[in-house]
């Protein structure tokens, strides 16, 4: 056992902990914890009454045990016992088991609050801090009622001691957080305000957050906290670095004192009084100056405290937003941490100017950094830090910048991260609306981006650009010839195939006169894509169809004869089936003047909100997109009128069924399963109603509210235990991949030079068929040009307690980290599921074992001695360490196991080579196992960086 | 106001946890194998903030110990990360060049520090004397108050 245990301690607890640290496995573990609780709970019910020594020492075990993340149902009791000891230790243990494992039995609270009470009357200091921070710690209502109005008293009686002062400002701020309604203001606020001139500055920092927190309600009351914490500010921003001893950390004065006074002025407006608004603009200046000192350390803790405050000090020059030279002067300090070395500077100076980019003051000189944000959005490494550039991308632009911005977007967009891409696509779309000079351009954005990125393209904004070409006739030609020409591309987009659809149903006629565009041929275009379409874009080109026959009456036949084949008319689908039906009628009976009524171009969409900027909104929560909506920066650049946001906003509650959805509820055309013949009068009664056949129907509706839930949050980001999954194959392959409620998924593989074949088995569990099952793999990174995968298509349906298989053929084409990503979807009842998983496929599947003897293996191991080809990891054993289990997945990992080699027998020693089309890569690798401190160490040799670290790493994960 | 503090090894142990806003069980847990599988996925040298759910997160790795925290929209990133390496240094101060197996057979302890240094959430006392003369007066007592005691004793066979 390590000699670790503090100051004496408790040494069963130890040798516990100890015991369960040596445990092999998962099982061992929990056998042992069993026994443990069978052995305390025996000595709490035993005859023998237990000390208080013990009982704390049982207690902390159940305490530990909880921590693993074990149920715990007894003890409690034993825990409140402690809390009326007398002695310090058992009393803390008793308030620690009760803060981690409060227990709403009221009974309990009951007992509780006495100890707590009996504590807090104790005039024992350290006593009283225990109680002060159980009730911080449970903070909840019961605890609230009792003692929310002692604690005031406690904090400005005048014979409180300080570190009691302390934890109860603390505690009290709990409570009013949880209950403000039982925090009872009085007399006691304006002693609390005066706190700020406490001596002692550990008081001082204690009551600013508490201050802080109670005038966001009564602003009034607290309003002298304003001077109080200006002069407090100045004499902590002017003293010397050494001045306030312990507070001064790496010679910054009170750093945390100073943001969290920092932080309370913003809670105020400017302050009025001249005098207290002069000192404090000469600390926002000192501050500001200091940045520009040389650092008095050259350590990260210095920089990092002193930046925290000057970052503080910038939100509150933007929160005031009154100082034009101040935000200048913000802006340009920020300009320089853009280009800082340190990621995180860059990270915070992009968050921070995003803010300063609403300001009038500030906006242009944001602008001034355009070149520095693209390259930021260009170049980062880090993900977070390139939203963050996006971010800044989309709050400083305006009418000037606006193509520059969405072109820069939009070809970062093509490399952009899978988990960025739905975001960006969304304020490209809102940026393009917004600031379209003219139409066309608009058009051409929203085409490039289906181009560039389809999948992401919600539904929110293809409806938009719909919207907008029928709203503005200046664009319905260019945006006809332009979504021709786009779908003359051998592959598109569904998205682009919808747009044009609609697009060309409408105004096709527009571009007609053109031989190259005639009628028919628009007509063969479309109908080209038909069949790699779904259910919900060939409906939508149905209705394009019967829009051709009123527009081209010349391909009516052709049309007609499409409607009328079995793979129309007879479609399983049952939306589909109906709309080829009800349009064939329609076009054989009614007479060209009633066929041009009823299939009419679409009217102008009513003004609304656009409703991407209102999924933009639900995706970063409430303020994000403020900075365009609120108009304050240019009214007239709004040019799409009547388009832009306006106050109605209220009648959009989802948007997701939005857009054509509104004019058009879905009807009995196509939500009822009725009759042909009630269908047709349907149609034939009004027009309206008939022009709700063109719009895509309840199908539709209710895949993309169905699922929208589950996929836009992340459509290509795997579960949480994808990694683990992962993990269990490295070493092995075939077994059981994933499985839930629903699906079970099994792997086999087999694995020849860089080639390799895996059978994935799908086997559903339930009694209910799956529908539209569809399994896609998808490469992440540059995973596409590493490794290919060529999949067979499985059948869309597997009946209820089925199991279908999926074959792939795998080539590697040159060595690679990411694992390859399946998405599986399909319907289950009525629900859409939506799955992602990580291919079992990790580059050493495709080593091909190496025997060689000892004096090559050196020889070699001597030749790859560059420091970036080998990787070295130290690692503790997870699983018991035992040779044939070590040398079974090294064998499987795909090395030889290379037998006296290595001078000490314990260890292991391999090699092999990993092929692949590109190149082939020679690894030598050397396990070291140290049984006593359970520990290894593990070394690989290959002639590529990348690839020793990458096998480090997935190898060390498996012992 | 912070809304919890874990410590998670490189493995992916959970070592401490300190939750700031009621939150249950099961919830707990999700927010947990989740934050630790985003932080781990991270390279070194890649920024020590991210957004996360609602939250913003700020990490910092020392030696195998991950220390990451979970603060409000409105909280200082900087100060925080400066919070957590305040932290390691009061954990290093007490039990002299801390590692991870201190906190392990010591977690009570790791927790009376983190209490005695943050409330509620919210810093309490930034001076690192002010915080380990608490701990240490504590030790004091503790010492007082016990008679050393034999194994046999203490493995519950005496």
């Amino acid at each position: 056992m390590p000699a670790v245990s503090k100051g004496d301690g408790m040494r069963g607890l130890a040798v516990f902990i100890s015991d369960i640290r040596n445990c092999k496995s998962k099982e061992a573990e929990i056998k042992r914890i069993n026994k443990e609780l069978a052995n305390i709970r025996s000595k709490f019910k035993g005859d023998k009454a237990l000390d208080g020594y013990s009982k704390k020492k049982y207690v902390c075990k159940l305490l530990f045990i909880f921590l693993l993340g074990h149920d715990i149902d007894f003890g409690h009791m034993e825990a409140v016992n402690l809390l009326s000891s007398n002695k310090y230790t058992e009393k803390q243990i008793g308030y620690l088991f009760i803060s981690v494992l409060v227990n709403s039995n009221s009974e309990l609270i009951r007992l509780i609050n006495n100890a707590i009470k009996n504590d807090l009357a104790s005039r024992n200091p350290t006593f009283m801090c225990l109680a002060l921070h159980c009730i911080a710690n449970v903070g909840s209502r019961e605890m609230a009622e009792a003692f929310a109005s002692e604690i005031p008293r406690i904090l400005v009686a005048g014979d409180t001691m300080d570190s009691v002062k302390q934890s109860a400002a603390l505690c009290l701020l709990r409570l009013y957080k949880t209950s403000p309604d039982l925090v009872p203001m009085g007399e006691w606020t304006s002693r609390v305000v005066h706190l700020l001139n406490d001596q002692h500055m550990g008081v001082v920092t204690a009551a600013v957050s508490l201050i802080a927190c109670l005038c966001k309600k009564n602003p009034d009351d607290f309003k002298t906290c304003v001077s109080l914490a200006v002069s407090r500010l100045s004499r902590i921003v002017s003293s010397a670095s050494t001045d306030l001893q312990d507070y001064t950390y790496y010679f910054v004065p009170a750093p945390w004192l100073s943001v969290k006074l920092l932080r309370l002025l913003q809670c105020y407006p400017p302050p009025e009084d001249a005098a207290v608004k002069g000192r404090l603009v000469e600390c926002l200046e000192t501050i500001l100056n200091k940045a520009q000192e040389p650092p008095k350390s050259k350590k990260v803790q210095h920089s990092n405290a002193k930046n925290a405050i000057l970052f503080e000090a910038i939100s509150l020059i933007i929160h005031y937003d009154s100082e034009p030279n101040l935000l200048v002067r913000a802006c340009n300090q920020l300009g320089q941490f853009l280009q800082h070395r340190e990621t995180n500077l860059r990270y915070l100076a992009l968050e921070s100017m995003c803010t300063l980019a609403s300001s009038e003051f500030s906006h242009e000189a944001v602008k001034t950094h355009i070149e520095t944000v693209i390259n930021a959005l260009k170049t980062e490494r880090d993900v977070s830090v390139r939203q963050r550039a996006a971010d800044l991308l989309y709050a400083m632009c305006d009418r000037t910048n606006a193509k520059q911005i969405v072109s820069e977007m939009l070809s970062y967009l093509e490399t952009a991260d899978y988990s960025i891409r739905e975001e960006i696509v969304l304020k490209v779309a809102i940026l393009a609306e917004k600031y379209a000079v003219d139409y066309s351009w608009y058009v051409d954005t929203i085409l490039n981006l289906i181009r560039i990125a389809g999948d992401y393209v919600s539904e929110e904004v293809w409806y938009r650009v719909i919207q907008i070409v029928i709203n503005r006739d200046d664009v319905q030609g260019y945006a006809a010839k332009t979504v021709f020409e786009a779908l003359q591309a051998p592959a598109c987009h569904e998205n682009m195939v919808k747009v044009g659809g609609y697009i060309l149903g409408e105004f096709g006629n527009l571009i007609a006169g053109d031989p190259r565009s005639s009628p028919l041929v628009q007509f063969n275009l479309l109908h080209s894509k038909f069949h790699l379409c779904s259910v919900s874009t060939r409906a939508l080109l149905l209705s394009t169809y019967i829009k051709f026959i009123n527009l081209f009456p010349e391909t009516k036949g052709t049309i007609q004869e499409v409607l009328r084949s079995d793979s129309q008319i007879r479609n399983a689908d049952v939306e589909l089936q109906q709309r080829a039906v009800e349009y064939l009628k329609l076009s054989s009976i009614a007479s060209t003047d009633v066929l041009a009524t009823v299939l009419e171009e679409m009217p102008p969409f009513p003004e609304r909100e656009s409703s991407i900027l209102a999924k933009l909104k639900k995706k970063k929560g409430p303020g994000a997109g403020s900075e365009l909506d609120d108009g304050k920066k240019d009214p007239n650049s709004e040019i799409n009128g009547g388009m832009e946001p306006s106050a109605s906003t209220a009648s959009t509650p989802s948007p997701s069924a939005d857009l054509l959805g509104l004019r058009a509820a879905p009807v009995a055309t196509s939500s009822a399963p009725a009759t042909a013949g009630n269908l047709l009068v349907d149609v034939f009664s009004d027009s309206p109603s008939a022009t709700t056949g063109l719009v895509p129907g309840a199908e539709e509706n209710f895949l993309s509210s169905g699922a929208a839930a589950s996929v836009s949050e992340d459509p290509a980001l795997p579960i949480a235990e994808a990694d683990e999954l992962l993990n269990k194959f490295v070493c092995k392959n075939n077994g059981v991949l994933f499985e839930n409620q629903l699906l079970q998924i099994g792997v086999k593989s087999e694995f020849r030079q860089n080639l390799g074949r895996m059978y994935l088995f799908y086997g559903n569990k339930t009694s209910v068929q799956f529908q539209s099952f569809t399994p896609t793999v998808s490469y992440p990174g540059d995973l596409q040009s590493q490794l290919n995968i060529q999949t067979k298509t499985v059948e869309p349906l597997v009946e209820g307690g089925a199991q279908v298989q999926q074959v792939l053929n795998i080539e590697c084409l040159s060595d690679f980290t990411e694992a390859p990503l399946i998405n599986i979807k399909f319907r289950y009842g009525g629900t859409l599921q939506n799955l992602t998983l990580k291919l079992p496929i990790t580059v050493n599947k495709f080593f091909q074992a190496t025997e060689m003897q000892s004096q090559d293996f050196f020889q070699r191991w001597k030749q790859l001695s560059l420091p970036q080809q080998e990787a070295q990891k130290i690692f503790k054993a997870n699983h018991a360490m035992d040779s044939e289990v070590t040398k079974a997945k090294l064998l499987g990992f795909g090395s030889a196991l290379l037998e006296k080699v290595d001078p000490n027998p314990d260890n292991y020693v391999g090699a092999g080579i990993i092929q692949t089309k590109a190149l082939q890569v020679g690894c030598l690798l050397r396990l070291e196992p140290n049984a006593q401190a359970q520990m290894y160490r593990l070394t690989l040799r290959t002639s590529k960086e990348s690839v020793s670290k990458h096998l480090c790493e997935l190898l060390s994960q498996q012992f | 106001m912070m809304r919890f503090m874990l410590l998670f090894s490189r493995q992916g142990k959970l070592r401490l946890q300190k939750w700031y806003l009621a939150t249950s069980d099961k919830d707990k847990k999700k927010m947990v194998r989740e934050l630790m599988q985003v932080v781990l996925a991270r390279k070194p040298k890649m920024c020590s903030f991210l957004e996360w759910r609602d939250l913003k997160v700020v990490y910092k790795r020392y030696a195998s110990l991950y220390f990451c925290c979970a603060i409000e929209e409105q909280d200082n990133e900087l100060i925080t990360l400066e919070l957590i390496h305040r932290y390691v240094e009061l954990l290093d101060k007490y039990f002299g060049s801390v590692c991870e197996l201190d906190i392990i057979f010591n977690f009570e302890k790791a927790y009376f520090i983190l209490d005695e240094f943050l409330m509620g959430g919210e810093v309490q006392d930034t001076s690192k004397k002010s915080v380990l003369k608490a701990i240490e007066q504590a030790d004091l007592l503790q010492e007082e108050d016990e008679s050393p005691r034999s194994v046999l004793e203490e493995m519950g066979l005496a």
